[in-house]
């Protein structure tokens, strides 16, 4: 008998025991996790549920009589912005997220380029605002309209779809690329009609999660000027603004209980826009995941 | 014959009515220019959360009337909203500035240098009450310093005998607003001298009607609210007087509110027009509709706060309409506004 193994103790139930109570330790934080969303939504529930008609869909934001209250012009404040940002941040993050992964070769620069953008992702929602504050609202003279609102917008999410997409596109196996290339497609064929396609259920993912980010966003908006009381619906990309997180801080912050109940209706309103949106992302993935060819 | 004297008498009686829209600052000559086609354009308003409700209120009554007017208020306070009164490109400029406190000469002097012409609005008055249950007899009034003392932060008086040399021993509970309450802002402002300085061991509540049941079921309780919740529930609280340090107390009444003997636990609020933004047929409608039902939107039961003399805002509507520049309160503290006004 060697000395070592003299010295090997098996412990084995003592290591199963400890390995158990890890499993339940994660299990049970977990549960922590999942128990204080489910008592935010029940509280939100029971604070807002009785609030929430159609009435609550159609109506202004009246102070005089909560009863009266709605979140028309919030919705559409939302709605617009969220159309704006779209607009601006899809195109253009699907375009820089081709160029740096497909076209653009490994030089300092693009190198620079992609560490800064990793930064962007995580710079604070409220330095975006201060940003949209200078360049739009000031410099371009947008004023503090949805157009200035979406293009901050914009700009927060642009990142995150760079980063999404790319990583989508890295996801799409080089042998794609190689059998185009071998039957004489171009680049532009090999991506447009192979590499893209491929990606695009991961893209997507990326963009709805980054489009449901921006509609949750309220800090870069009030630094931006929009923390606005409005009943009008807008019209154009210039009339000013308010969306539903907006809306519901302003509630929030009344002194009545009534409000405080609007204030969690417009909560469940904007919850019943995330949530479908969310699961929009993730059965496109499940989706993609079952009929993945490769 | 009889026609005449009865034509004439009507003509009398119109005039009688001119005079008295007049008087109160209702529009007779502007709203009626502006009738034939409908008013559209923007108001925008902007500046302090605790005038807001005010303008908020007027907005919404304001927009039954004129659908086509949008008008926004935005909240940023009293020194944010003037910097968005007081832009330097003259199209971001807001229209009005929802102000709390008189423009200070900082102010007055960026807008000297912007060359951005004002008109100074008062529109109201934010009163506080300072209260106590109904068997309190002993405490008829307190100082300033007194209040300070109970409720600046690490106070730990605890009785009504460490008050004063003389009150009984009676455990002391305190209740007001929390926080997020521009009362308790204001409160901890004026009383311990700064802004959301305060003991945090009372029972609070962003409801005053919560307050006012707290302290009117506790023998021992002093709290405050402001003064539109203690006049709806006058008959279950014992009014406080305050010693302002002059060595006389007073107690909170429309009139003392009104002429400003309340102080410093009673406040005006201006409104700032941009003389521009005035010559907009909307931005004049808007604002001649609120002067002109100033009592009944200011005193709404939804927006709590104590109207000026009518007399006032008739003077205010004048100088509008006559587009008199610069700021009146800031000639004279001190003073109480009504008489500032009347003489300049």
């Amino acid at each position: 008998m060697t000395t070592s193994e003299e010295m090997f103790e098996p412990r084995l139930s003592s290591r199963r025991r400890r390995g158990r109570w890890f499993g339940r330790a994660c299990a049970l934080l977990s549960m922590v996790g999942v128990g204080v969303l489910v008592v935010l939504l029940v509280r939100i529930g029971l604070e807002g549920g009785a609030w929430l008609n159609l009435r609550f869909l159609t109506a202004g934001p009246s102070m005089l009589d909560p009863t009266r209250a709605g979140v028309r012009s919030a919705l559409w404040g939302t709605l617009w912005l969220i159309t704006v940002t779209a607009t601006v941040a899809v195109p253009l993050g699907i375009a820089a997220a081709v160029y740096l992964h497909e076209y653009a070769r490994d030089t300092r620069l693009t190198r620079f380029i992609r560490l800064n953008i990793a930064n962007l992702a995580g710079v604070p929602s409220i330095v975006y605002g201060i940003l949209g504050l200078a360049v739009f609202v000031r410099w371009f003279v947008f004023d503090r309209s949805i157009l200035s609102g979406g293009l901050t917008m914009a700009l927060l999410v642009l990142p995150v779809i760079i980063i999404a997409s790319r990583e989508a596109l890295a996801a799409v196996p080089p042998s794609f690329r190689l059998a185009a290339y071998a039957l004489g497609a171009t680049r532009w064929q090999t991506i447009w009609a192979h590499v893209l396609p491929a990606a695009l259920p991961g893209i997507m993912t990326g963009v709805i999660l980054a489009i449901s980010r921006a509609i949750g966003e309220a800090a870069p908006l009030i630094l931006l000027g929009a923390l606005t009381w409005v009943t009008a619906v807008p019209s154009s990309l210039f009339d000013p603004f308010t969306v539903l997180p907006i809306q519901v801080y302003a509630w929030s912050d009344q002194p009545q209980a009534e409000f405080h109940h609007l204030a969690a209706a417009g909560i469940i309103v904007l919850l019943g826009i995330l949530l479908p949106m969310n699961a929009v992302a993730i059965g496109v993935r499940a989706w993609h995941q079952r009929r993945k060819a490769w | 014959m009889a026609e005449r004297t009865s034509s004439s008498r009507r003509a009398v009686v119109r005039a009688k009515a001119v005079t008295v829209c007049l008087a109160l600052g209702v529009p007779v000559v502007p709203s009626a220019a502006a009738e034939p086609k409908a008013a559209s354009g923007s108001v925008r308003l902007d500046g302090s959360s605790t005038v807001a409700p005010i303008t908020m209120a007027a907005a919404e009554m304001f927009q039954e009337q004129h659908p086509k007017v949008r008008v926004t208020v935005g909240i940023s306070g009293t020194g944010g909203g003037f910097k968005k009164f007081l832009e330097s490109r003259a199209e971001l400029r807001t229209d009005v500035n929802d102000a709390s406190r008189p423009i200070t000469q900082a102010e007055m002097d960026q807008a000297a240098k912007l060359g951005v012409e004002f008109i100074e609005v008062p529109i109201g008055l934010d009163g506080l009450a300072v209260l106590a249950h109904p068997s309190n007899t002993f405490c008829e009034h307190l100082t300033l310093a007194e209040l300070k003392k109970i409720w600046e932060p690490g106070s730990t008086i605890n009785n009504w005998k460490d008050v004063r040399v003389g009150f009984p021993d009676l455990p002391l509970h305190l209740y007001g607003p929390g926080p997020d309450s521009g009362t308790f802002d204001y409160f901890t402002e004026v009383v311990v001298g700064k802004p959301k300085a305060s003991r945090g061991d009372y029972s609070s509540s962003e409801n005053d009607n919560v307050l006012i049941q707290g302290i009117a079921g506790d023998k021992g309780s002093l709290g405050y609210v402001g003064f539109s919740y203690y006049e709806a529930n006058a008959a279950k609280l014992r009014l406080v007087a305050v010693d302002n340090g002059d060595g006389k107390p007073r107690k909170p009444t429309l009139d003392s509110i009104r002429d400003g003997s309340y102080t410093p636990l009673s406040r005006p609020m201006f409104l700032y027009v941009n003389k521009a933004s005035y010559a907009r047929p909307e931005v004049q409608l808007f604002l001649d509709y609120l002067l002109g039902n100033a009592k009944t939107i200011v005193e709404h039961h939804r927006v709590g706060y104590v109207a000026f003399p009518e007399e006032l805002y008739s003077i205010a509507g004048k100088r509008l309409r006559e587009g008199k520049v610069g700021s009146v309160v800031a000639k004279g503290t001190g003073k109480d506004i009504l008489s500032l006004y009347r003489q300049n």
